[in-house]
C-alpha cells in the first residue's frame, strides 16, 4: 500500500515546496517511530509476561510509583516535542505560504478565483486567463493571490505542495513551483456545495518557450472576459470544460477581491 | 399555517430514504405495539421516564448512544460503499445532493449523539458511585438534561423524513451555511437540534461539576478522588467552559439566517473567518471532553485487572489537568491553511504538540501499571490493550499534522479523515466499550458474556485497522475528504479494503446485539452476587448490583485513593465491613415528569422553527415556561425510604447479618 502511495500525491513531489514538505513528514515520522514501536512493543511484552497464569512474573500489589521512572516519562516525550517543534517553528518560517520562494527567475503573477465550481485562472502580466487549466512554466516560481466568488475552497495541487484556502473578500498568498515539466491534478480541498467533487483542474508545466508558445496562441484565440462574460461564469456549474480568454478587463481580481463587484449569490440548495 | 413545511418536504421519490425510513417506522410500531399490548407503559413512566435516578439516567443515555450509533453507522456505511463504486467514470448510487446530507449528518451524530451521551452516560452512572454519595448535586436537572438531548436526537432524525438535514458538513462553515447558499432547511434542523441537545449538555456538565466539587464521601479530598473521576472534572469544566461558545456561535449565525443579520456573511461586514475561529475555540476542548473521560476508563480497566495502584496517580492527575487547560490554545491547528502568519501558525502548532507530552505520561503510566501486575485478561483488558497499541498511532499522527508545513499537504485529506477516526474510535469508542463492559454487572446485575465481548473486540479492532489505514494511504495520494466520486481508479482497491474494514465493524455492532441479548439469557449464570465481580478497587464496587436506589446505607468512610481496596485488606466480608452500620430514614428524589414534558415543547419549538411555524414555535416556548414553572412550584420533591426497608435489603444482600 505504502510501495503505491509513493508514485502519486504527496510523497512524489515535483517541486521545492512539496520536497521540503516531504521531509518534514519523512523526518518527524522517523523521530516519533523511535518512541512509538518500543512503547507498542513494551506494551504487549508487559501484557503478556504480566499475565496473571505466569507464575515466573513478580506481583508487585503495592508499586505505584518511582521517581525515577517519573522523571524519564516525563522527559522522553518532552524531548520528542522540543525536537518536532523546532521543526514546526523553522518549518513555518521557511515554508510560509506567502514568502517568495528562493531563485533567480522572476516570478509569474497568477491569480486564482474559484468559482460554483470551477477555478478561474487570470495571468495579470499576460492580460490572459484560463478557467479549469492552469499553464505554467517549468523552474519558474508562480506567486499567487487567490479568492472566492461565494464560499470558501482550498487551492491545492498535491504534487507541488502546500494547499491555501480562498475565502471570499479576502485575499490569500501562496507561492509554489513546477520542477518539472508534466501535468500535475489540483482540486479543491475544501467542501463547496454540490458540485465540489467535480471542483478538478489540470496545472500544466512546460518548458519556457511552449509556454511563451501558450500564451500567444492563447490571444491569438480570442474571448474576452468583463463584467459581462464573468457574470455568466458564477451561474454555478458543476461539470465544465476549459476554456481561455484573450483578453481581461484590467483589476477584474482586484474588483472581486475587495467585494466591490456584485457577486450576486446565484440561486443554490433546493 | 404550516409555514414552509407541506408534502414536497417528504422525499417520496427517493427510494433508499424511503425504504429506510418505512423499516425504522415498523421496528418503532413494533415496539410501541408490544409495549402497549404487554401493559408496560406504566412501568416505564415510573421506573424510567420520570426517574431522576442518576443510575436509571446513566443507562439511558447509553441506549440512546448505541441507537445512534447504529443511524450513524448506517451513514458510514453508505458513504463507504459510495465511495467503493463512484471510481473513474462512474458516479455511484448516491448523487452529490443526497450524499452531502450523509457525511453532514454522520459527522454530527457521531459526535453530539453518540460519543457525547456514551460519554455522559458513563459518568452519570459512575461519578456518585465512585464519590460514594448518594446521587448527583441537581437530579431533576440531570432527567432535563438527558431529555434535551433526547429531543435533539429526535430532531435530526425527523430530518430523514421530513425535509433535509445539512449539506455543509459536521461544522456548517459559513458562508455556505448561510441562508444564501443553504436556503433550504437542512441547516435548521442541523443548528436547532444542536442548540436544544448542547443546552443539555451545559446542564449535565454544570450538575456533574457540582457533584464533583460539592459532594464527596467524608473523607475523601481531591488526593482521594479516583481517577475517573478526575478525569471527569477535567471533562466537564471543558464542557461548561466550550459549550457556552458553540451556544452564542450557533445564535450568531442562526441570527443571519433568519434575521438578516450580518455576523458570518460575505456582505455588510460579515466574517465568516469569526465563524471558524469561534466553532473550534469549543471544537477543539470538545475533543477532549470525550477522550478524557475515556482515559478515566482505562485507568481503572488497568489498575483493577492488574491488581495495582495506578503507577503515577500525581501525573496522571496533573496530566490530565495540563490537557484540559491546553486544550483551549491549540484551535487555530484546524486552519493552518486559511493564511494566518507563520509565528502565528507555529505558536499553535507548538502548542499543541505540547498536548502530546502529558498525554504521552500517560500511555507510560498505564504501560507501569502493567508492569509487575497480576493482570487478568478480561474483555474490558483487551479494550485497554487494543487502545494503547491504536491511540497512540493516531496520536503520532495528529502530532505530525500540528506541524504547519505538513499539514499545508495534509489538511481535509483523507489522511485527516483517518487520524481523527484513529483517535475518536481507538480512544473513545474503546473506552466506552471498556466502560460499558467494566461496569455493565455494576448496572444489572450480571456480567456480559466474555467470548461474544471479545469477538466484538476483535472485530473493532481490526476493522478499525482495515477500513482506515487504507484512508491514511489516500491521503498521502492526494484524496480529499467529502468526495462524492473522484477519477483516479488507483484509489479504487483502496477504497474496497476500507469498506471491507467497515462490514467488519458492522459485524462487531450486529454481535454486540447478539452479546446483550446471550447475556441478558445467561444472567442467572452469570450473576454477580457480591456486588464486586472484578475485585474493585473503588467504591462503586461495594455496594450492591444493581444498587439501590439511596446507593449507600451509610455514606462510606474514606482513607486513601482505592477506598474500597483498602477497606477489604483491613475486613475481608461484607458482613465484617458492616458492622458498624446504622440504619436511618433516607430521602431520595421523586420522579418527575418534567425532563420529558419540557423535551416535548423544545421538540416542538425546533421543529416550528425550523419550517417557520410560529403559532407552533410560540406555543412550544410557552409550554416549556409552563413546565419550568410548575417545577418551580413543586413542594414534594423527595420520598423517604424508611430505615426497616434499608435494613431489610442489606440483610437480603447478605451486607449485615441477620435473618431476611
Amino acid at each position: 500500500m505504502l510501495v503505491a502511495s509513493c508514485d502519486e500525491g504527496v510523497l512524489d513531489p515535483h517541486g521545492p515546496v512539496g520536497k521540503a514538505e516531504r521531509v518534514i513528514l519523512y523526518d518527524s515520522t522517523a523521530i516519533m517511530l523511535a518512541v512509538v514501536i518500543p512503547v507498542i512493543v513494551l506494551t504487549l511484552v508487559f501484557a503478556w509476561w504480566f499475565r496473571a497464569k505466569n507464575s515466573r512474573a513478580r506481583y508487585r500489589p503495592d508499586w505505584e510509583y518511582s521517581g525515577r521512572i517519573e522523571m524519564i516519562i516525563w522527559s522522553i516525550p518532552a524531548l520528542v516535542i522540543l525536537f518536532l517543534g523546532g521543526i514546526a517553528w523553522t518549518g513555518s518560517h521557511n515554508l510560509d505560504p506567502p514568502a517568495p520562494l528562493e531563485g533567480s527567475a522572476t516570478p509569474l503573477d497568477i491569480e486564482v478565483i474559484s468559482l460554483d465550481w470551477r477555478w478561474l485562472f487570470i495571468y495579470p502580466k499576460e492580460g490572459i486567463a484560463s478557467l479549469n487549466r492552469l499553464v505554467v512554466p517549468a523552474g519558474v516560481p508562480l506567486r499567487f493571490r487567490l479568492t472566492s466568488t461565494t464560499v470558501m475552497n482550498s487551492f491545492f495541487v498535491p504534487q507541488l505542495g502546500s494547499q491555501i484556502y480562498t475565502m471570499p473578500n479576502m485575499v490569500t498568498r501562496l507561492n509554489l513551483q513546477a520542477d518539472q515539466t508534466g501535468t500535475f491534478e489540483g482540486l479543491s480541498a475544501q467542501f463547496s456545495g454540490d458540485g465540489f467533487s467535480d471542483m478538478r483542474f489540470d496545472l500544466v508545466s512546460t518548458e519556457a518557450e511552449a509556454f511563451k508558445d501558450w500564451v500567444g496562441a492563447t490571444k491569438a484565440q480570442g474571448g474576452i472576459l468583463d463584467a459581462a462574460t464573468f457574470a455568466e461564469l458564477l451561474k454555478p456549474a458543476p461539470v465544465a470544460g476549459s476554456r481561455t480568454y484573450a483578453q481581461v478587463s484590467e483589476g477584474l481580481f482586484n474588483r472581486i477581491s475587495s467585494g466591490h463587484m456584485a457577486v450576486v449569490p446565484p440561486q443554490r440548495g433546493q | 399555517m404550516l409555514g414552509r413545511l407541506s408534502w414536497a418536504a417528504i422525499p417520496f421519490n427517493v427510494p433508499v430514504v424511503m425504504i429506510a425510513a418505512g423499516s425504522v417506522g415498523f421496528v418503532i410500531f413494533c415496539v410501541l405495539a408490544l409495549v402497549t399490548v404487554k401493559g408496560w407503559w406504566p412501568y416505564l413512566w415510573r421506573e424510567w421516564i420520570t426517574s431522576v435516578d442518576h443510575k436509571r439516567i446513566g443507562v439511558m443515555y447509553i441506549i440512546l448512544a448505541l441507537l445512534m450509533l447504529v443511524r450513524g453507522f448506517s451513514d458510514a456505511m453508505l458513504m463507504r460503499s459510495q465511495l467503493a463504486l463512484a471510481a473513474g467514470h462512474a458516479s455511484g448510487y448516491l448523487p452529490p445532493e443526497h450524499y452531502d446530507q450523509i457525511f453532514s449528518a454522520h459527522g454530527t451524530i457521531m459526535i453530539f449523539f453518540v460519543a457525547m451521551p456514551f460519554v455522559v452516560g458513563l459518568m452519570n452512572f459512575v461519578l456518585p458511585l465512585q464519590l460514594g454519595v448518594r446521587d448527583v448535586a441537581f437530579p431533576v436537572l440531570n432527567s432535563v438534561s438527558f431529555w434535551l438531548t433526547a429531543a435533539g436526537v429526535l430532531l435530526v432524525n425527523v430530518s430523514l423524513v421530513v425535509g433535509e438535514f445539512a449539506r455543509t458538513g459536521w461544522l456548517a462553515y459559513p458562508p455556505l451555511s448561510e441562508i444564501a447558499y443553504s436556503p433550504g432547511v437542512g441547516v435548521d434542523y442541523y443548528l436547532w437540534s444542536l442548540q436544544i441537545s448542547g443546552m443539555g449538555t451545559l446542564l449535565s456538565g454544570i450538575n456533574l461539576l457540582t457533584t464533583i466539587l460539592k459532594l464527596r464521601a467524608p473523607g475523601m479530598g481531591y488526593r482521594q478522588m479516583p481517577i475517573f473521576c478526575w478525569t471527569a472534572l477535567a471533562s466537564n469544566l471543558l464542557i461548561v467552559a466550550a459549550f457556552p461558545i458553540l451556544t452564542a456561535t450557533f445564535a450568531m449565525l442562526l441570527l443571519d439566517r433568519y434575521c438578516g443579520f450580518h455576523f458570518f456573511t460575505n456582505k455588510l461586514g460579515g466574517n465568516p473567518m469569526m465563524y471558524v475561529n469561534l466553532i473550534w475555540s469549543w471544537g477543539h476542548p470538545e475533543v477532549y471532553i470525550l477522550i478524557l473521560p475515556a482515559f478515566g476508563v482505562f485507568s481503572e480497566v488497568v489498575a483493577t485487572f492488574s491488581g495495582k495502584p495506578l503507577f503515577g496517580r500525581r501525573s496522571m492527575v496533573m496530566a490530565t489537568m495540563v490537557i484540559c487547560v491546553l486544550s483551549f490554545i491549540v484551535w487555530l491547528h484546524h486552519f493552518f491553511t486559511m493564511g494566518a502568519g507563520a509565528n502565528v501558525n507555529a505558536f499553535f502548532g507548538i502548542a499543541t504538540m505540547i498536548i502530546a507530552v502529558p498525554t504521552g505520561v500517560k500511555i507510560f503510566n498505564w504501560l507501569f501499571t502493567l508492569y509487575g501486575g497480576r493482570i487478568r485478561f478480561t474483555t474490558p483488558v483487551y479494550w485497554a490493550l487494543g487502545f494503547m497499541v491504536t491511540f497512540i498511532v493516531g496520536g503520532m499522527t495528529g502530532v505530525l499534522m500540528a506541524i504547519p508545513p505538513a499539514d499545508f499537504v495534509l489538511h481535509n485529506s483523507l489522511f485527516l479523515i483517518a487520524h481523527f477516526h484513529n483517535v475518536i474510535i481507538g480512544g473513545v469508542v474503546f473506552g466506552v466499550m471498556a466502560g460499558i463492559t467494566y461496569w455493565f454487572p455494576k448496572a444489572f446485575g450480571f456480567t456480559l458474556n466474555e467470548r461474544l465481548g471479545k469477538a466484538v473486540f476483535w472485530c473493532w479492532f481490526f476493522g478499525f485497522y482495515l477500513a482506515f489505514m487504507p484512508l491514511y494511504v489516500l491521503g498521502l495520494m492526494g484524496a480529499t475528504r467529502r468526495m462524492q466520486h473522484y477519477s483516479n481508479t488507483h484509489w479504487q482497491p483502496l477504497m474496497l479494503l476500507a469498506l471491507a474494514g467497515a462490514l467488519l465493524i458492522l459485524l462487531g455492532i450486529a454481535l454486540t446485539g447478539v452479546q446483550l441479548a446471550v447475556s441478558i439469557r445467561q444472567r442467572e449464570r452469570n450473576r454477580d452476587v457480591t456486588g464486586d465481580p472484578w475485585n474493585g478497587r473503588t467504591l462503586e464496587w461495594s455496594t450492591p448490583s444493581p444498587p439501590p436506589a439511596w446507593n449507600f446505607a451509610n455514606l462510606p468512610q474514606v482513607n486513601g485513593a482505592d477506598a474500597f481496596w483498602t477497606m477489604k485488606q483491613q475486613h475481608a466480608t461484607a458482613q465484617e465491613r458492616n458492622a458498624k452500620r446504622t440504619y436511618e430514614t433516607i430521602e431520595v428524589p421523586r420522579n418527575n415528569p418534567t425532563g420529558f414534558f419540557l423535551a416535548f415543547f423544545a421538540v416542538l419549538l425546533g421543529f416550528s422553527l425550523i419550517w417557520r411555524i410560529w403559532w407552533g414555535a410560540g406555543l412550544g416556548l410557552l409550554g416549556a415556561i409552563v413546565v419550568c414553572l410548575i417545577q418551580a412550584w413543586r413542594t414534594d420533591r423527595e420520598v423517604e425510604v424508611p430505615a426497616e426497608k434499608i435494613a431489610a435489603f442489606d440483610r437480603l444482600h447478605g451486607l449485615k447479618e441477620g435473618v431476611v
